[in-house]
């Protein structure tokens, strides 16, 4: 690394190798282990919380529950997670790393189901009973539809967060494109600080792109009468 | 007494240790202090930015989309990378690093919240202001400030409850507060206790700076208590 020019100066000449894009461990590799943690972890969370959101909310019950996921969910730290979950039988690698990822992704997923479902209108609920609907197709043909905004809302907020928060592998040596920037910082700033501002840039630009996408899939996904009343 | 025992005949890695607690109290004191005062720093400088910032969203409505997308923006980006922009200039041995990332990401709920609570101070009562004579600041500091604190202090505490947990991160270049613990246990050898410990106070602080603000939140709004809301 040279040291001439300041750290955007040195963030674009570090960008700009060819090397550091192809390199085993470059950006490259970085950005598919990133976008691997994180899809695996966003679908865990949805695999568990969907569920019991939607069930809570067709039941009716269970709302301090959710409040209370979501408080306790924001006051634990990843960092301590994430060096907690390899120390237990999960072992270390990529496992910890997506469980711990998994349950910051299910506050809002959890939080979004429930409100969803419980925002149905009481009167397209009572004329499902009328027509003779059990309550599981009710949930089914009649909560779930009108819920899929929600669901669609709580699913682009918890992705964004685990693109954001999966920055923190690095820590634990867990990959993503947390790496880069930890690895600046092992260099200190006269040698890493192009590198550490480029890492920096790269999470950046990739959660504002995740954020981008799913908006306009949230916006396509919700029906459009709804649209102005969300916004 | 028993407590003794488990932690003399336990084994090499429990991850409670009365032992490690007192052997060390001096450093775990010292990191929650560094944790209290980064948060507190944090906290206090966020909400000098943010109020303005509401007020101004509040007052010219073509500002409200601008300043919630730019909050919006700086929250969407990831702390580790906020920590990486600031670095590079403020150095990575100045707390100062950890404690602007940490403004610029406690932003968005502050503004959000304070901006929703002025929002639901009711039309009437602005006329009536209005009526009596109070100019637009006067109104602000008189009225529609004091109805606005339950959203105010809304987000205060979401900030904080986050920030508490987020300056753990900060352990990436030192100062992490309690992160330091978390992460020096972890690199030292997986010392489960240490790591435990600064978890568990970090959680407490936490749930400790929510009680006292919720506590704050009751004694300023006294209306609050005696409507049946």
């Amino acid at each position: 690394m040279r040291p001439g020019g300041g750290p955007v100066q040195q963030a674009v000449v570090w960008l700009n190798d060819p090397l550091n894009w192809t390199n085993p461990g470059g950006i490259l590799d970085r950005l598919n282990e990133h976008l691997a943690i994180s899809a695996t972890a966003v679908a865990l969370g949805c695999l568990v919380a969907w569920p019991i959101g939607l069930w809570l909310g067709h039941t009716g019950r269970g709302g301090g529950i959710v409040v209370l996921i979501s408080n306790v969910g924001l006051a634990i730290p990843t960092l301590a997670l994430l060096t907690i979950l390899p120390l237990t039988f999960l072992g270390f690698g990529r496992p910890p790393v997506v469980i711990a990822l998994a349950v910051f992704a299910v506050p809002p997923l959890l939080a979004n189901a429930y409100t969803g479902v419980r925002e149905v209108d009481p009167e397209a609920r009572d004329a499902a009973h009328g027509m003779g609907l059990s309550p599981a197709q009710l949930l089914r043909r009649v909560e779930l539809p009108l819920a899929v905004p929600y669901l669609a809302a709580g699913f682009r907020t918890a992705a964004v967060q685990v693109v954001a928060t999966a920055t923190l592998a690095t820590f634990v040596n867990g990959g993503g494109l947390g790496q880069i920037i930890g690895a600046g910082f092992g260099l200190g700033i006269a040698a890493g600080g192009g590198q550490i501002l480029a890492g920096g840039l790269l999470v950046a630009a990739l959660a504002l792109l995740v954020e981008g996408v799913l908006a306009l899939v949230e916006r396509s996904l919700t029906p459009r009468p709804l649209r102005r009343r969300q916004a | 007494m028993p407590l003794r025992l488990s932690y003399r005949e336990g084994p090499g890695n429990p991850w409670f240790s009365w032992q490690y607690v007192r052997d060390n109290s001096d450093t775990i004191l010292a990191a929650l202090a560094e944790h209290a005062t980064l948060t507190a720093q944090a906290v206090a400088l966020a909400a000098l930015v943010a109020m303005p910032l509401a007020v101004l969203a509040y007052w010219f409505r073509s500002l409200t989309g601008p300043i919630l997308a730019l909050s919006g923006v700086l929250y969407t980006i990831p702390s580790l990378a906020l920590l990486a922009f600031v670095a590079p200039y403020v150095g990575t041995t100045n707390p100062a690093s950890v404690l602007i990332a940490l403004v610029l990401y406690a932003l968005l709920m502050m503004v959000r919240n304070a901006l929703a609570g002025l929002g639901q101070v009711p039309e009437e009562v602005r006329e009536a202001a209005a009526g009596m004579g109070y100019g637009k600041f006067g109104r602000l500091l008189r009225v529609e400030l004091p109805l606005a604190t339950p959203g105010i202090l809304t987000g205060i505490r979401l900030a904080t409850v986050s920030t508490v947990a987020l300056v753990t991160v900060g352990a990436l270049i030192g100062y992490g507060g309690l992160g330091d613990l978390i992460f020096g246990g972890f690199r030292n050898n997986f010392y489960k206790a240490q790591i435990l410990t600064g978890t568990v106070l970090c959680v407490a602080l936490a749930l400790a700076l929510d009680v006292l603000l919720a506590g704050l939140g009751r004694l300023l709004t006294p209306w609050a208590r005696r409507g049946g809301r």
